[in-house]
């Protein structure tokens, strides 16, 4: 049972990212696409903060005074510092993409994939 | 007076240092002029172009320093804030990347002056912030090309690909559907990516790619590193547009505005293409033998090949033909890069340089049909070469190189594919090479029939295109032919560099 | 040793192609740059022809077209007959396409014109390459050039013919680039050596045999060896001086020289019979010997007719080099030169009657002998050469093959040499009779030939070929080269 929760973590990231995917693939609604697209996105924040995680450390500050700070002692914090970056560029994504939905609400009045299809299928014939 | 006062070789020596700390600047000032490119364009749109157009000049001479010192004196390295790598981010720039990043600065530079030009609808307000995406876009590809980290790797990946989605929007309707469909996919490469690169940094706990070279042997054996290199691998290879995962590229290149697709038909998949040679060769190769791994690959992009091949045959758009069309060439680097061997490997990155400039030149030569008939399908370009004799042959120079005739260039990065082919007994490929070809000659071959012998839609409309379209198709034809009858100086100034310094022998 | 002269000789008609375009509107002017270009590239070959009678081999190598290999033309004797027969014949040919074009007044002459310099170009680079490379470069340039001028009545049937032509060669391009490639792997910087240069490069004889077959599908498509013919009848929709062209002059020559090459210059004769393929191939050429020459029985169109007459003709190029004795080799490369002043003789004459009559079948042509009395007469001078029969020009490579197929011990060949001289004159005899000796009796026939254009050409290619017949060694020097190469090729000179 221990062995579940040191990695529950891991599982996490696992299902998020299906949970992402299967939006992305199967949900019709251009709206749930770009959330599935932001699960999916935070998926790969929770990995990397959970493998920054030790057991028994703290937040990396080296608290005033003390003299030979120990890296065992402290978490990794680049991933940290790396996941900030990655949700920078998340929300620059997730704003581009619902720019276009505004765009593509405005023309075709429907965020429904079928529908979409079906218009633009008409709108060529 | 003053310089006889300073030796020669100190004289060279500053000048080597002056080029290595201008290093950053290959990114920056694409990335500077985008952000004043908008505002400079909303008084003034002409000032704006020049802007713009200036920029990408300059940055065009600064990577050729850049390769030259290369050249000269091997791959040049600069550390951000003096921070020396592991823990610092590197810029670092070696045979290949000397090779790309004028690439990539001469097809930015060709085709920004056409770019904004082929929509007449657009405001200045409009032609501003194309070109801020367009600046954007070649910082993030100039980034990838020059960086040493795999992290600031993905940062410009998404960089690139942030400012194509907006691109790709700006074309018609649809475009921004498929923009939208691009957008997701895109993300997902991109996180894909990240996630690789996660593993691999817990194994290693380092993000560059020379010290990660170091320490993976010690690890490579485990399933980690191999997740590690498939995720990454995966998430390329949905940026290259290998088949099956080529979904987006096909909606991307037809919708898209017509002045921004010599520059991203050129680039974007080359880009990727280069990354994962640096992942392969630089990363993983000096870490261990990655055979099989790169056996597989090699079958992924042989199917690519036929694939790619297959689909462009039954297109009546050119646009979407060229696309699937680049499917099936960027497989053919890929394929390259698997067999792996030296004259393989000089083709595969030959025919990046090369695939460039064909495709690039087909999309430029695409534009100016457009411009004049208002369409681009197979039916719409009949009897132009009449009206338009110089584009018309640009086009067909283009397409008889990409199908691979001598002496234009596509023959010679075939050539060095096939005798690497040859030489590994890899007998399936060389003929996933012949198929291809053929197949090429039926899709394009359909268009040059159209062109040349069918006689023009008397109804249709009928425009002048403009000089600043027509002129880089007519450049481009014409290093078709150049590289063709030269490629022997391509190959001898980058080739054994690249083999020497460790690559596949 | 840098002559630069077999390079003069390629790229001047190169460089008459911008001329020609930008002449467009021009006529007389595009014409005499093809004139001037034709001229300038005859005297570039002949002035090479002592040196190469001499025993010298002018040679220039120039870029290199990947590591070691170099863009090298050499001129030797093998391809001195080749680029002599082809220089020789473009004169001509300009002067018959313009009396026909304009006679006709066919459209898209300029593209013609351009497309034609092409094509002399590439054939010349065909004669003059040292080395598969160079040679497969020019090849594929002949195959580029030489589709305008297939499709060049943009009717769809010619369109339906390019295409044709385009499957055809394009797929045996790229066996032809895999055959290169390999052969450039297993020999690195090999030239094209008289007696082969792959005996010495460590293959196996299963590999070998491949490398042949892969070879000889991608020449034997322009060679129009049967099975791979099919494209050749297609594209005789194209304007006479273009099939002219295609069968006497570049492209289906260049094929069977590019046979010689590969049997004679890249294998060799012994490593051919070591390898046990000479027999095969022997017996694929007599096959199509043979079958083209039923075909050519079946068909009621001059042209049609004509062109199965060609894949027969040019088989015996294919047999002589295959079979590998001295007097075979040098039959095959004399036929070559013969076959090329022969066969363009009657495609002149059936041009110059579809351009005074409009007929196309043979059954019209009754009574024609009296009216185009110059026309026919040439026709039948060639028809009879071409049949072997003495003092013509046929005859001379006839009699070599025959005596080179005993020599090697393949007597049955010489049968089939028979059997082909009598099916030769099964097929051409009607026409000349017909011509003749048929026709409405009560008729005033008066003398009716078209523009001098038209009828002189023909007139002075028969007359060459007898001339070749009496004297082979007339003017061009053909038999000595060919015995040259062939003498080299197996060991005896």
């Amino acid at each position: 049972m221990s062995a579940f929760y040191e990695i529950a973590n891991y599982w996490g990231v696992a299902i998020l990212l299906l949970v992402g995917l299967h939006g992305m693939l199967a949900r019709p609604n251009l709206m749930r696409k770009l959330m599935a697209m932001n699960i999916f996105q935070v998926a790969v924040i929770l990995f990397y903060l959970s493998f920054a995680e030790k057991t028994g450390a703290s937040t990396p500050v080296a608290p005033h005074g003390l003299l030979h700070p120990l890296a065992a002692d402290f978490i990794n914090p680049l991933p940290h510092a790396l996941m900030l970056t990655a949700i920078v560029v998340g929300v620059g994504t997730t704003g581009v993409g619902l720019a276009l939905l505004v765009s593509i609400y405005r023309r075709y009045e429907t965020l429904e994939e079928p529908e979409l299809l079906e218009k633009m299928r008409r709108e060529n014939a | 007076m003053l310089l006889d006062a300073v030796p020669f070789q100190d004289t060279i020596g500053l000048a080597a240092q002056l080029i290595r700390r201008a290093m950053p600047a290959m990114v920056l000032i694409p990335l500077g002029a985008a952000m004043l490119s908008p505002i400079l364009a909303a008084r003034s749109p002409r000032a704006a172009r020049f802007f713009g157009g200036g920029a990408l000049l300059l940055n065009f001479f600064l990577s050729l320093l850049v390769s030259n010192l290369v050249w000269w004196q091997g791959p040049i390295h600069y550390h951000f804030g003096g921070w020396a790598p592991p823990i610092g981010i590197e810029y670092s720039v070696d045979a290949v990347g000397a090779m790309m990043a004028p690439l990539v600065a001469f097809f930015a530079l060709l085709s920004f002056a056409s770019a904004s030009r082929l929509e007449k609808e657009w405001t200045p307000s409009h032609g501003g912030a194309f070109q801020a995406l367009y600046l954007l876009l070649s910082a993030g590809l100039m980034g990838i090309v020059v960086t040493g980290d795999l992290f600031n790797l993905y940062v410009f990946l998404e960089i690139s690909s942030l400012s194509t989605y907006a691109l790709v929007a700006a074309g018609e309707d649809r475009a921004k559907v498929a923009a939208f469909r691009y957008l997701i996919i895109g993300s997902v490469a991109a996180t894909f990516w990240v996630f690789g690169l996660g593993y691999l940094y817990a194994l290693t706990g380092t993000l560059n790619m020379a010290d990660m070279a170091e320490r993976l042997p010690a690890v490579i054996g485990s399933r980690a590193a191999v997740a590690g290199l498939a995720f990454i691998v995966a998430g390329l290879a949905i940026k290259m547009a290998l088949f099956p995962l080529h979904g987006w590229q096909p909606d991307a290149y037809t919708y898209a505005p017509p002045g921004a697709m010599p520059f991203i038909s050129a680039i974007m998949a080359k880009v990727s293409a280069y990354a994962l040679f640096r992942v392969l060769y630089d990363v993983f190769l000096k870490a261990g033998p990655a055979g099989e791994a790169l056996e597989l690959l090699g079958w992924v992009a042989a199917l690519s090949i036929l694939a790619g091949s297959v689909l462009a045959l039954g297109q009546r758009d050119i646009r979407r033909m060229l696309a699937y069309s680049s499917v099936a060439q960027i497989g053919y680097v890929l394929l390259g890069f698997s067999i792996g061997n030296a004259f393989a490997v000089t083709g595969a990155l030959l025919h990046m340089v090369n695939h460039a400039v064909m495709k690039s030149c087909c999309f430029a030569a695409l534009g100016a049909f457009r411009a004049k008939t208002g369409r681009a399908d197979v039916d719409g370009v009949a009897g132009l070469a009449k009206e338009m004799p110089w584009t018309a042959a640009a086009f067909t120079i283009a397409a008889l190189g990409i199908i691979g005739i001598p002496p234009l260039c596509g023959f010679f990065s075939k050539y060095y594919l096939i005798r690497g082919a040859v030489q590994a007994s890899a007998w399936p490929f060389v003929a996933v090479f012949g198929v291809s070809s053929v197949l090429g000659t039926v899709y394009f071959f359909r268009i040059i029939e159209s062109l040349y012998l069918r006689s023009a839609d008397q109804g249709a409309k009928r425009e002048i295109a403009p000089l600043s379209v027509i002129a880089p198709a007519l450049l481009l034809a014409g290093l078709v032919l150049a590289l063709g009858v030269f490629s022997q100086d391509v190959v001898g100034n980058f080739v054994p560099i690249i083999v020497g310094a460790g690559g596949p022998s | 040793m840098n002559d630069t002269r077999p390079l003069w000789a390629v790229l001047v008609s190169l460089a008459a192609v911008g001329p020609i375009l930008l002449s467009d509107k021009r006529p007389n002017l595009r014409e005499a740059w093809s004139f001037i270009a034709a001229a300038l590239k005859f005297g570039f070959v002949v002035s090479l022809l002592p040196a190469v009678l001499a025993g010298g081999t002018p040679e220039c190598k120039l870029l290199d077209l990947a590591p070691g290999i170099a863009l090298h033309l050499r001129a030797d004797p093998a391809g001195m007959v080749f680029a002599l027969l082809a220089s020789t014949l473009w004169i001509v040919t300009t002067l018959y396409s313009i009396g026909y074009m304009r006679g006709g007044k066919s459209p898209h002459q300029t593209a013609y014109f351009a497309s034609f310099a092409v094509c002399v170009s590439s054939a010349i680079g065909i004669a003059f390459a040292a080395n598969p490379l160079t040679f497969l470069l020019f090849f594929e340039l002949l195959t580029v050039a030489t589709y305008p001028l297939v499709v060049h009545n943009r009717s769809e049937e010619a369109v339906r013919g390019g295409r044709k032509y385009l499957a055809y060669t394009f797929i045996a391009a790229q066996c032809l680039l895999v055959a290169v490639v390999w052969s450039t792997f297993l020999v690195p910087g090999a030239t094209f050596q008289a007696g082969g240069f792959l005996a010495a490069s460590g293959a196996t004889p299963a590999q070998l045999r491949i490398l042949l077959l892969l070879f000889m599908i991608g020449i034997g498509v322009k060679a129009a060896i049967m099975p791979l013919h099919g494209w050749l009848p297609a594209a005789m929709v194209a304007p006479t001086p273009v099939s002219a062209l295609l069968h006497a002059v570049a492209v289906v020559k260049a094929g069977a020289f590019g046979c010689v090459r590969v049997l004679v210059f890249i294998f060799g004769p012994s490593l051919l019979r070591e390898i046990g393929m000479d027999w095969l191939i022997a017996s694929v050429a007599a096959a199509t010997i043979v079958g083209g020459s039923l075909r050519a029985l079946g068909e009621d169109n001059l042209k049609r007719r004509l062109a199965y007459s060609t894949v027969s003709q040019l088989s015996y190029i294919v047999l002589g080099a295959a079979l590998g004795s001295p007097a075979a080799i040098a039959g095959a490369i004399f036929h070559i030169a013969a076959h090329g002043f022969m066969k363009i003789t009657l495609f002149f004459c059936a041009g110059s009657i579809y351009t005074r009559t409009h007929y196309t079948e043979i059954a019209q042509l009754a009574g024609l002998g009296k009216r185009m009395p110059i026309t026919m007469g040439a026709f039948t001078l060639a028809a009879l050469g071409l049949a072997g029969t003495p003092l013509l020009a046929g005859f001379v490579s006839k009699w070599n093959l025959a005596l080179g197929a005993i020599h090697s011990g393949n007597e049955v060949f010489v049968a089939i040499l028979v059997l082909s001289a009598f099916l030769n004159f099964a097929y051409f005899f009607p026409i000349v009779y017909t011509a003749f000796f048929e026709g409405d009796k009560g008729e005033t026939v008066r003398f009716d030939e078209t523009h001098v254009a038209v009828w002189l050409p023909p007139a002075l290619t028969a007359v060459a070929a007898l001339a070749l017949g009496m004297f082979p060694d007339f003017f061009w020097s053909f038999y000595t080269l060919a015995w040259t190469a062939a003498k080299a090729a197996t060991g005896l000179g």
